[in-house]
């Protein structure tokens, strides 16, 4: 009998196939060993993880090619017999290029038709891409790098690791764009909740009948298509934070439900007379103002006082200051490494473009504005010309305009509109001059306010009085 | 005069251990310089690390290990230090040791025992 007879499968097909066109096509590791644990094949896939050859690893003991932890330590094929179950061990292995990866490995017995061991099979899974995407994540709920320098964001660093180890109820506010699901999550992460479900639902999304069952879960047979039961989010969440974002597009109705779970933590699934008692952490979220809203009678008083034990706001970015350059670096670092550009910095007539923007989509739009920048620019510099265009429009319509769409619940104060005189003709200049003075009066001179009014951040106002020589005193 | 060579090789049992971190016992031969034996010693680590054996290694002043899979790490730290290495050896300690001595043992190289053939052609 020669080897490739050997290796051929009988019997799935009207005539036999080979086995190893059939295992190289599987995108997992395949060690197929003997009762001794001598190697007898292996796939495309593990040759690869390994950087053995079929010819090298073949009649091979199995550590001496798998090189894990688990071969040297406690191998479990060892106590493996035709009854065992098959065993799923996380370790890692270092393969030929002197790369250690870490690898998951599950391990089975094969029985022949009479039901007596024959071998074992393994699989193996390399977790390098999962163990990345692990980072990333890290990185970007990562409490550490949500980034600033300013005031607001300083307190807001040194308040946010006290209020995760409480179970205490807390309402992030703050514009869109701003961070609230990252912090959100990065309470979750800093709590003692971590190991349990983060479980996020907006509120926004999902109309009232269908949000009720979302959020608090259903008995089979409760409505028209209610077929299985359904744990719901609340449930879901059990043990770990749930995370309920635009908490201000909640429906009236279940405003009352929500309250009545804050009240008794227990959740009644629709058409279900048992409750579940939950142990859930809530965190809510909402770029409108609650307190407008309960003015508005859209928003019940006494939820907001059970959301709002502990509020975190998170500033808009203009009113950050040289935050906007910390983030503007932080991720032209990270977008250069991701897209592998060799870009340095960005240029000086770039940034002061960017530094005089408003942005009203917040950090969420400077990201998206580096990385388009980042996309755009081969080499060297950012430049001008690599931002996108719609900067330079607002740049020379004036920067709040991009304010005035703003919503209508939005957490700054009320523009300013210049009086535009129609006496003797005006220079742009003397009109922004004009504008910041106004502003400032408004304000009864204090800069944070004015800066506030005009939609700027402080640096920008205080660059610009200094260039029209406006003395803040 | 004679110049000596200090060899050390991880072990797992009689094999070449099949990782450089996780190896607790170690062989260190010392060997003349036409190949002779002139000592032998067995060093169990307190604890399988692959630092430890680094130091181990610098301190005993070894000129050559022989290890199955090494981080690049250490690989780098042992050349680095004037150490050959030669890793991903697979097979007995005896053959490796054989090869050592006969000038032809490479990294990679997998050493297989000469089998003995049973009645119906299989291994045994």
């Amino acid at each position: 009998m020669n080897a490739s007879q050997e290796l051929q499968i009988k019997g799935l097909f009207p005539f036999p196939i080979d086995l190893p066109s059939l295992t190289d096509e599987i995108p997992l590791g395949l060690v197929v060993l003997d009762t001794d644990r001598r190697i007898v094949l292996i796939n495309r896939a593990f040759e690869a993880i390994s950087g053995f050859s079929m010819g090298d690893a073949s009649g091979l003991l199995c550590f001496n090619i798998l090189r894990s932890q688990l071969c040297v330590q406690k191998c479990p094929l060892k106590e493996m017999d035709v009854n065992s179950e098959a065993v799923c061990i996380e370790t890692d292995m270092i393969n030929r290029e002197r790369e250690r990866i870490p690898v998951l490995i599950n391990l089975s017995p094969i029985k022949d038709t009479q039901g007596k061991l024959t071998g074992f099979l393994e699989t193996v899974e390399d977790l390098r891409p999962l163990k990345e995407v692990d980072a990333k994540t890290q990185q970007a709920y990562g409490f550490r790098h949500i980034i600033g320098r300013s005031q607001e964001m300083t307190r807001l660093f040194k308040t946010v690791p006290l209020v995760a180890q409480t179970d205490s109820a807390v309402l992030i506010t703050g514009e869109t764009g701003t961070g609230k699901d990252m912090l959100a999550e990065a309470i979750h992460q800093a709590s003692n909740r971590s190991k349990g479900p983060f479980v996020k639902i907006n509120c926004g999304a999902l109309p009232e009948t269908l949000l009720e069952s979302e959020l608090f879960g259903h008995q089979k047979g409760a409505f028209t298509g209610a077929v299985e039961n359904k744990p719901g989010r609340f449930r879901l969440a059990h043990n770990g934070t749930l995370y309920l974002t635009e908490v201000g597009d909640l429906p009236l109705a279940l405003q009352v439900k929500l309250l009545t779970f804050l009240d008794d933590k227990v959740v009644y699934p629709l058409g279900s007379t048992k409750g579940f008692q939950a142990n859930v952490r809530v965190v809510t979220a909402t770029h409108r103002n609650l307190e407008m809203m309960v003015k508005e009678r859209t928003f019940r008083e006494d939820l907001m006082f059970r959301l709002n034990v502990v509020r975190l706001h998170l500033p808009p970015l203009r009113e950050r200051g040289d935050d906007i350059r910390l983030i503007l670096d932080h991720f032209l670092n990270i977008f250069a490494s991701r897209f592998r550009k060799d870009i340095k910095k960005i240029s000086k007539k770039a940034l002061q473009i960017l530094l005089d923007y408003s942005f009203p989509g917040n950090v969420r739009e400077l990201r998206n504005i580096v990385e388009y920048a980042v996309n755009i620019c081969p080499k060297g510099h950012i430049q001008p010309a690599h931002l996108p265009a719609y900067l330079m429009d607002s740049k020379s319509q004036n920067a709040p305009s991009a304010l005035d769409e703003a919503e209508p619940s939005d957490w700054s104060t009320s523009r300013i509109r210049p009086t535009i005189e129609t006496g003797e003709p005006k220079t742009w200049a003397s009109m922004e001059r004009d504008i910041i003075m106004a502003a400032l009066v408004k304000a009864g001179g204090r800069r944070n306010r004015a800066a506030d009014i005009l939609g700027w951040g402080r640096s920008t106002l205080w660059r610009k009085m200094k260039q029209y020589k406006i003395d803040g005193q | 005069m004679t110049v000596e060579q200090k060899i050390l090789i991880t072990l797992y049992g009689d094999q070449v251990a099949p990782r450089f971190d996780l190896a607790t016992e170690v062989q260190i031969l010392q060997l003349a310089d036409d190949g002779r034996l002139m000592e032998e010693k067995t060093v169990v680590l307190p604890r399988a690390s692959a630092e430890q054996l680094c130091h181990l290694v610098l301190v005993e002043k070894i000129r050559a290990v022989i290890c199955g899979g090494i981080e690049d790490e250490y690989y780098k730290y042992l050349t680095w230090k004037n150490v050959r290495v030669f890793d991903s050896v697979i097979g007995s300690c005896k053959a490796a040791v054989k090869r050592f001595r006969s000038e032809t043992l490479r990294s990679g190289d997998i050493l297989r025992e000469p089998v003995a053939r049973g009645k119906n052609g299989t291994e045994s």
